[in-house]
């Protein structure tokens, strides 16, 4: 073997290698269009704008890994969004870290929700959150009584973590960045990791060979409300503002889009959390090169769409060109 | 199967008699009682408001007397708005000086036939009169177009039936269009000493009033007044956060000789002013537009925003009173150029198509802005 294809052997293992060759044409292509592109100050707007979509990603790959899908996640984010906010403004002294642990904690209840759905009931996944994403939705308009949080309901301490000012990385990347280490780990090497994998590819095998299939489902969407709460408590973070309507509504469609362009396959069993790191980046890459190159506003949505269609079929194009039809990710 | 059709016929007949019943002739003059609640103040009783309700419910259930308060009704665009809320507040301070029985009644969501039941409900309670912020231009045509055929009397408020003026009978304008316009190209000016490159951060590419407002402030700006200022870029941001920050940062980036960027819109406005703040660039960037009060005051104590503007909303609450009790007893024909008293807000005029203008843009500051609760 060639030392050359020794290279392309050594990437090939790599699940991510399509999607990493894609971000670095779209941000050459875009620094060449707008040398700005580059400058610190857009590069922090960028770390900016993917941490809820990084921290919610997590959880949908193992939902998409594990052969379903989750809609409600635009509602479970706002809703922890509004739980947190309303309880920050009622105790406006409450410890930050307690914020973060009651959005979480919000999150987590309405996952068990859907997981109960699902896993115990048997409700096929894509109808349960269907009606959990208009039923969360709901509550907040119930909670809020449609009202919004506004910016000075919400304390200092809790704005700070969405300011580059004096960290220059933002507290709520470092935290989106723990959750992307704890997803790889536990995808990687922990058995019930494995076991999700193991349900995506075949659900009556991995039922048969006595794999917890009703358990582990349960606990995939019960991590991804928790994830989904967790970024609720970062979007009162980053935007200082929680409004009803607004907080979360459509992000579902952002969160399966970045998952599935980081190579998560949509009928189940192959997945990485590094990979939907990438998507995640990628998106937040194109929103922004889409608003710094000057590109016609009436053009943008479309454009988005077909660099994701662009990005998605390069993928499988280079995978397939380098001999591996990767079905079970490393 | 011959027992649901008698069912069936008995429900039609029920309906149609219902209907008829609903046709009673009203009689013209209603007065309005003058015994109105009297507590002082201009803040609403708020349980004035609910009692008047209970009691005009059952009052409507009976054919209309010509000694009963006039009854009206106010449908926002959905429940829990707090904007709408102040709307609704103006209706209740004419209520205290009129004396009518006043409710409101939303659809949860804002989608464009959600209104549609609401109003056919209002029909069969028989209303005086219906003011409504429609959601659609064409979908709530029909259902006004029914209650107007049944003698209600009905207003548009904040949003109009463009095009299908025939289904109300007058519109209470927030602002005028152009006034708006101009007073943001002035606000701006002076924040960044009239001189300088600004930005316009919009809404959606079709809302029309932003593009009627943008028209405006591009033609204003060609006013030798506003010779140094230089409109660079005009961005959408959806109304949505995520948008409109990214929309926001690219105008940093792509202008780095801004001074100013005008955000006509209430969701725009706030992301804007965070992006600018984050940035730290608050003291070389003026961020002004069109807001709530509520979602900017913070912004506004610490310095980061000085102005921006927005109408009162309690004003078309209560030009549409006025308006309305005018409209039932008669004493008020809309008419290009005719004119009516509104309460303490003097004369209004009625324009083309009946519009009628609520007020002039009022701009918030840090002097003010705490008494602006919405």
């Amino acid at each position: 073997m060639t030392s050359k294809g020794g290279i392309v052997a050594f990437l090939a293992r790599f699940r991510e290698v399509g999607i990493l060759f894609f971000l670095a044409v779209v941000v050459v292509l875009t620094t060449l269009k707008a040398p700005r592109f580059l400058q610190w100050d857009n590069l922090s707007s960028i770390l900016l704008d993917v941490p809820l979509l990084i921290t919610i990603a997590m959880g949908m790959t193992m939902v998409i890994i594990s052969r379903n899908i989750d809609l409600s996640v635009g509602s479970m984010m706002g809703l922890s969004a509004m739980v947190v906010g309303m309880t920050l403004r009622a105790n406006p002294n409450l410890p930050i870290l307690v914020a973060m642990l009651i959005g979480i904690g919000a999150g987590a209840a309405l996952g068990a929700v859907n997981g109960t759905l699902i896993a115990f009931l048997r409700v096929p996944a894509i109808i349960a959150t269907l009606g959990t994403l208009s039923i969360y939705r709901g509550i907040i308009f119930i909670l809020s009584d449609g009202k919004s949080i506004n910016s000075q309901d919400l304390p200092d301490a809790l704005t700070f973590l969405a300011k580059p000012a004096i960290t220059k990385i933002p507290i709520i990347v470092v935290i989106a960045l723990l959750v992307v280490l704890l997803a790889h780990l536990f995808l990687r090497t922990q058995r019930t990791g494995r076991d999700i994998f193991a349900i995506g590819s075949n659900p009556n095998a991995a039922r048969l060979r006595g794999v917890p299939v009703t358990k582990t489902l349960f606990l995939v969407f019960l991590i991804t409300g928790a994830v989904s709460g967790l970024a609720g408590f970062m979007y009162t973070a980053r935007f200082a503002f929680v409004d009803p309507a607004q907080a979360g509504t459509g992000f579902e469609l952002s969160v399966i889009a970045a998952t599935v362009i980081g190579g998560t396959a949509i009928f189940g069993g192959a997945g990485s959390a590094l990979g939907t790191l990438l998507g995640c980046l990628l998106l937040g890459v194109i929103n922004n090169a889409l608003a710094i190159t000057d590109l016609n506003q009436m053009w943008q949505l479309a454009v988005y769409g077909a660099i994701i269609l662009i990005a998605v079929y390069t993928d499988s194009l280079i995978r397939n060109r380098l001999g591996k039809p990767v079905k079970e990710s490393a | 199967m011959l027992t649901r059709k008698c069912y069936l016929a008995l429900m039609g007949a029920l309906l149609v008699s219902g209907i008829m019943t609903g046709c009673d002739k009203k009689s013209p003059e209603a007065s309005t009682e003058k015994t109105a609640t009297k507590e002082g103040g201009t803040a609403p009783n708020k349980e004035t408001v609910a009692a008047g309700t209970k009691e005009s419910g059952k009052a409507a259930e009976i054919a209309r007397d010509p000694t009963k308060r006039i009854k009206i009704v106010y449908i926002p665009k959905n429940t829990g708005n707090v904007y709408f809320d102040v709307v609704a507040s103006g209706f209740k301070k004419a209520q205290t000086e009129l004396g009518f029985d006043f409710d409101i009644v939303a659809p949860a969501t804002a989608d464009a036939a959600s209104q549609i039941p609401f109003i056919k409900q209002q029909i069969q309670l028989k209303v005086d009169a219906i003011a409504i912020s429609p959601n659609s231009p064409d979908a709530v045509k029909p259902a006004l177009q029914e209650a107007l055929a049944k003698g209600i009397h009905v207003i548009t408020i904040d949003a109009d039936l463009t095009g299908n003026e025939d289904g109300r009978e007058a519109y209470v304008i927030p602002a005028d269009s152009d006034l708006i316009a101009k007073s943001q190209i002035d606000l701006i000016s002076e924040l960044i000493g009239g001189k300088g490159e600004i930005a316009i951060l919009s809404a959606t590419t079709d809302a029309p009033n932003q593009n009627i407002w943008i028209k405006v402030m591009n033609e204003t700006l060609k006013d030798p007044k506003f010779k140094d200022i230089q409109l660079v870029d005009t961005v959408y941001g959806n109304d949505q956060d995520q948008k409109s920050a990214t929309e926001a940062q690219a105008l940093l980036l792509k202008h780095p000789n801004l001074k100013g960027i005008i955000a006509p819109t209430s969701v725009g406005i706030v992301s804007a002013v965070r992006v600018v703040e984050t940035a730290g660039k608050a003291n070389s960037i003026a961020v002004t537009g069109l807001g709530m009060p509520n979602n900017l005051r913070k912004y506004v104590q610490t310095g980061s925003m000085k102005k921006f503007a927005l109408w009162n909303p309690a004003d078309m609450g209560y030009i549409g009173s006025y308006l309305l009790v005018g409209l039932t007893n008669g004493k008020i024909k809309p008419a290009n150029g005719a004119s009516f008293e509104a309460g303490t807000l003097k004369e209004r005029k009625f324009g083309e198509l009946n519009k009628v203008i609520a007020g002039p843009p009022l701009v918030f500051d840090k002097g003010n802005i705490e008494q602006f609760h919405f």
